[in-house]
């Protein structure tokens, strides 16, 4: 089990990363699902070692990959209104609600 | 107590997973990102049929490669001018993000090498062969109030999605 919960925390540090220095938001967005999927495999090791009398934790899993495709296709609507509006996507712009 | 070492198709699958997640947040250029993405997914969809889960790999082909990675193409492809495709994609706080990110990965692995293995209370018995039979039964049964909330959630985003992105009249 370990293994596989070890590959689910670099993974994790590769999306942390991601989320930290990305400029584009799009990059930004890509990183966050690398997360989501560390996440997800973490899920589904605990199932399958810990308890796989039921299968709480591939429910679970498959509910983030849901929650994970509504979040891409609204946050990818919010990038196209970002670049109609401000002609780029780069977050170092957004600084509208910025005091 | 079932059986806990990995083969050497995992570390196939790791070494994918991880060459090319640190492509998609270290590449220069946004769409190459894109295209690393949808590989380390699919190695993702692997792992997890290593892991018997394989109802969650078909939905993961379907759902990340099929719709969230073409979604993020088309979205590149939208907003990215392809001619200033090489500038600098990352801030220049690069190099604290990686102190940190490296410790918390440090720090994590450490952690799981560390506990003691009687705290893991390890099951028995091994998973079921038909468990995307039980997923279903799951889903009608137990999970029904959470699968017609995410159905709501679905078709939430859907409009919301196509009430921001429309275009202003005027």
């Amino acid at each position: 089990m370990l293994p596989y919960l070890a590959l689910a925390a670099v993974l994790f540090s590769a999306g942390l990363f991601g989320v930290l220095t990305r400029r584009n938001t799009l990059g930004i967005l890509m990183s966050l699902e690398l997360m989501f999927n560390a996440a997800n495999i973490n899920f589904v090791t605990f199932n399958k070692f810990i308890s796989p009398d039921n299968m709480i934790g591939q429910m679970f899993a498959i509910f983030v990959v849901v929650v994970a495709a509504a979040e891409a296709v609204v946050g990818m609507a919010i990038v196209l209104l970002i670049y109609r509006n401000w002609q780029g996507v780069n977050v170092d712009n957004m600084r509208i609600m910025k005091w | 107590m079932v059986e806990s070492n990995v083969g050497p198709v995992f570390y196939i699958l790791a070494f994918l997973i991880i060459a090319s997640a640190v492509m998609v947040v270290s590449l220069k250029n946004i769409f190459h990102c894109a295209l690393a993405l949808v590989m380390c997914l699919f190695s993702v969809a692997g792992i997890y049929i290593l892991l018997n889960a394989e109802f969650l790999a078909a939905a993961q082909v379907l759902i990340y490669v099929g719709a969230v990675a073409v979604l993020m193409i088309f979205a590149i492809m939208l907003t990215t001018n392809l001619a200033s495709r090489n500038i600098k994609q990352v801030t220049e706080n690069a190099l604290v993000s990686v102190f940190i990110c490296a410790l918390f990965c440090l720090g994590t692995i450490f952690l799981l090498w560390a506990t003691p293995a009687k705290i893991w209370r390890y099951a028995t018995e091994s998973l079921p062969v038909d468990n995307t039979a039980i997923i279903g039964k799951y889903l009608m049964t137990e999970f029904v109030l959470p699968f017609e909330v995410v159905s709501l959630l679905l078709m939430a985003a859907m409009i919301g999605a196509i009430v921001l992105a429309r275009k202003e009249r005027s």
